[in-house]
């Protein structure tokens, strides 16, 4: 199953590279990871998609996330309330008689045509996954010349946090809060 | 005051109380070499930069604080890495300051650079590249606080050409600002009381003691504790010395190599008390078998060791000594007589097997060397290892009482390791008396270094086992290979001339009866001395659990027919 971490790492040259080579090698499987900056200069975010088996994937995950000095806080938002949104260019062959239907397609995922050439036009979608797949079979059949993404974004809702584990003598053998970290 | 980064380097290490740093220069860090000349500090120049790692990683082991390291870019810096995963899978705190060459030139592949941070970030707990002179002070600081604090480790700082020259403004930072690193200490009460319901229950419980005890000087307050709930303890290969082999509840080496009633204790316990081990599979043997019928506590500094192999019903995560020191008023006195009394008929009959009550038929084995080295010693020297069979024997014939006096290779079993590791201790402990005892494999493998034991007139004793083989390898192979010898015979030179011709005096021992003498003669010979023992080729250690087996699934020595 697929578990989504929101990563608050310090903003320093490699922090990438740490988190990256920590994933391959201890085996763990990155679906998508998207980095950038938060409102505090200091401080980069990841969002992180991993396989895992279970919660107990999942902690060893946070685990080793935190034996890197730069990493200042895991949370696993997979059970949270959260908004998730990937965003998608798409670049669709469409001869100018075809552009109606692209239109029309996009305008019921959302989606915009943000660029319009002789034989092709460029979608921006955003959104879940889902939503997003969704539209890729759609327009598949009209033919996709080349399609780019930036993997998922995560947000936890209102007051939420995700969930932090630390190994304690509780339940499945650690502890879990949800509380709500100051910047 | 303005002071170039490499002045500031040194300035930083004196106010770390650092005294001796092992290393190489070269091109990439002359600018260090050179401020070193107005620092107090003292410098030991290796051989290979693989012994200064091991140098200042058996100088760390010895003396609990922070060893140093230091190599030039490129070439002296990828022949520290052996030494640093060493360190790292051992969690030792060492310090490892490479020269790098000018930041301007980074990427360019200009002669002698190497990408030592990409090299090295899966091998120490952090590392850092410096580009300018003005953050020297700060990345030293913090490395220092890292490798010592937490669970320890190795860190890396890879220190450019132009900031190691380039004058700056000195700012000694007060404190370190690392936002993400908060080691824990205390568990939770609640997460205690759970392990207390656990304790008090337990009929067969037993201590499994790791280096995490040493590592957090917890050893009074480990005897505390299983003296006062009176439970048996076996330690893994590190964390011997933690609890004083001669007291009664100790059992000894658990695991691969263990004491068969180590082992069996361990698979009929019904409470495991894992105190700073990681379960690595060197003692756990298959883990679908292991320990069967026991409750899991494990108190751990490191979240990413709890669960990692054995899943355990109560996790501290904390400071050992601290999660200990606060455990220990929580808990009763118990008797577990019966259990006891177990746990010693298993021990009686390991006894009837032991090679130690072989007659004397002239004949040199590794056990018995180490035996004579114990009486000799009367326990009380440090003692390094190299790896393979004699490690092992050594482990199970040089019982120790104290912490910090047992330096081995465990995790990464690095053969080599021996002789630098033993120069290192001895700067921690020059009044102490030195052994280190190696293969004629291993012992080959470092061997350069004892001229720099010969240039720093290190007081070390050097015993090398010659069983012309790699023994441990042609053991795996006389059992899981048919016997069917593969690269294993090694020939070496005539270490006696080797040593002398280094200046070492040195003895070659063929028969047993001048074991003991040529000890005596060691000891009483100051600075580096080399011992060769001739000894039995095809010996085998045992017990011994073959991978892929249960713990209990021990080889054990066959009963001796006596004459
Ligand atoms: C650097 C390194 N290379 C290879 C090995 C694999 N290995 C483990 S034990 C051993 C044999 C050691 O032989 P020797 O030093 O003669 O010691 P003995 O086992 O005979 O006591 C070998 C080759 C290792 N542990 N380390």
């Amino acid at each position: 199953m697929q578990y989504t971490f929101i990563i608050l790492v310090e903003n320093k040259p490699g922090v990438l590279n740490r988190v990256s080579s920590l994933f391959r090698r201890r085996n763990f499987n990155i679906e998508s990871l998207a980095v950038g900056r938060t409102d505090n200069s200091e401080v980069s975010c990841m969002t992180i998609v991993a396989d895992c088996a279970n919660d107990l994937d999942a902690h060893k995950i946070e685990a080793n996330l935190y034996k890197l000095v730069n990493v200042i806080d895991v949370q696993d938002v997979t059970h949270q309330p959260a908004v998730t949104r990937d965003l998608a260019l798409i670049k669709v062959r469409a001869t100018p008689e075809q552009r109606a239907q692209v239109n029309n397609l996009a305008d019921i995922f959302r989606a915009r045509i943000v660029d319009v050439a002789a034989d092709s036009v460029i979608v921006e979608a955003t959104g879940t996954e889902e939503k997003i797949e969704g539209m890729v079979e759609l327009l598949r059949p009209i033919g996709i010349l080349e399609m780019v993404r930036t993997g998922q974004i995560a947000m936890t809702r209102g007051e939420h946090s995700g969930i932090r584990r630390t190994p304690g003598a509780n339940g499945n053998g650690w502890h879990e809060e949800e509380f709500v970290v100051e910047a | 005051m303005k002071l170039s980064g490499a002045e500031i380097l040194w300035e930083c290490l004196t106010r770390e109380g650092v005294d001796v740093v092992f290393g190489y220069p070269g091109g990439a860090n002359m600018p260090i070499y050179d401020a070193m000349l107005s620092s107090s500090v003292h410098h030991v120049l290796v051989r290979h930069e693989q012994g200064a790692a091991h140098m200042a990683d058996g100088y760390a082991r010895a003396s609990g604080k922070v060893g140093v390291a230091m190599a030039t870019s490129g070439p002296g810096a990828t022949n520290l890495v052996t030494g640093i995963a060493t360190a790292m899978m051992d969690s030792s705190p060492v310090v490892f300051i490479t020269g790098q060459v000018h930041s301007r030139l980074i990427g360019g592949d200009a002669f002698q650079e190497i990408d030592v941070t990409g090299i090295t970030l899966p091998i120490t707990k952090h590392n850092y590249l410096v580009t300018r002179a003005d953050e020297v002070a700060e990345v030293v600081r913090e490395a220092f606080y890292i490798a010592r604090s937490g669970r320890p480790g190795p860190v890396l700082i890879d220190i450019c050409k132009n900031a190691q020259i380039e004058k700056t403004e000195f700012i000694y930072p007060e404190k370190v600002k690392l936002p993400g690193y908060k080691p824990h200490s205390h568990a939770p009460k609640a997460d205690l009381q759970r392990a207390v319901e656990l304790i008090e229950k337990a009929e067969r419980p037993v201590i499994l003691c790791g280096h995490g005890i040493i590592m957090s000087g917890a050893e009074e307050v480990l005897h505390h504790f299983a003296v006062k709930t009176n439970t048996p303890v076996t330690s893994t290969l590190l964390g011997l010395g933690a609890f004083p082999a001669s007291h009664p509840l100790s059992l000894g080496l658990m695991g691969m190599h263990g004491e068969a009633h180590c082992n069996l204790a361990i698979q009929k316990a019904d409470l495991l008390l894992a105190f700073g081990m990681r379960f690595d599979d060197r003692v756990t043997g298959t883990l679908n078998t292991y320990a069967p019928g026991a409750k899991k506590i494990q108190i751990e500094i490191d979240p990413s060791e709890l669960h990692k192999n054995v899943p355990v019903d109560v996790p501290l995560l904390g400071n050992l000594k601290t999660v200990l020191t606060d455990l220990i008023p929580m808990v009763d006195e118990y008797e577990h007589e019966e259990w006891l009394k177990e746990i010693g008929e298993w021990q009686t009959y390991g006894e009837a097997l032991s090679i130690m009550d072989w007659p004397d038929d002239g004949k040199l084995y590794v056990s018995h060397i180490i035996h004579d080295l114990w009486t000799a010693t009367g326990g009380d020297a440090i003692v390094t290892t190299d790896v393979g069979q004699h490690q092992m024997w050594t482990a199970q014939y040089y019982f120790l009482e104290k912490p910090n006096r047992w330096i081995t290779s465990g995790g990464a079993g690095t053969m080599g390791f021996g002789l630098p590791s033993a120069i290192g201790a001895w700067f921690a402990h020059k009044e102490d008396e030195i052994w280190t005892v190696a293969g004629d494999g291993g012992f080959q493998m470092t061997a350069a270094e004892l001229s720099t034991a010969v240039q720093e007139n290190a007081n070390v004793k050097i015993a090398i086992m010659n069983n012309n083989f790699l023994g441990m390898v042609r053991q795996w192979q006389e059992f899981f290979f048919e016997k069917r010898y593969s690269a294993v015979n090694i020939t070496s030179p005539d270490f006696v001339k080797l040593a002398e011709a280094h200046g070492v005096p040195a003895r070659c021992v063929t028969r047993s009866d001048e074991v003991q003498e040529a000890i005596e003669w060691a000891r009483n010979t100051s600075g580096p001395v080399v011992l060769e023992f001739k000894v039995e080729k095809e010996e085998t250690v045992y017990p011994m659990v073959p991978s892929g087996a249960a713990l209990d699934q021990m080889l054990r020595r066959p009963m001796r027919e006596m004459v």
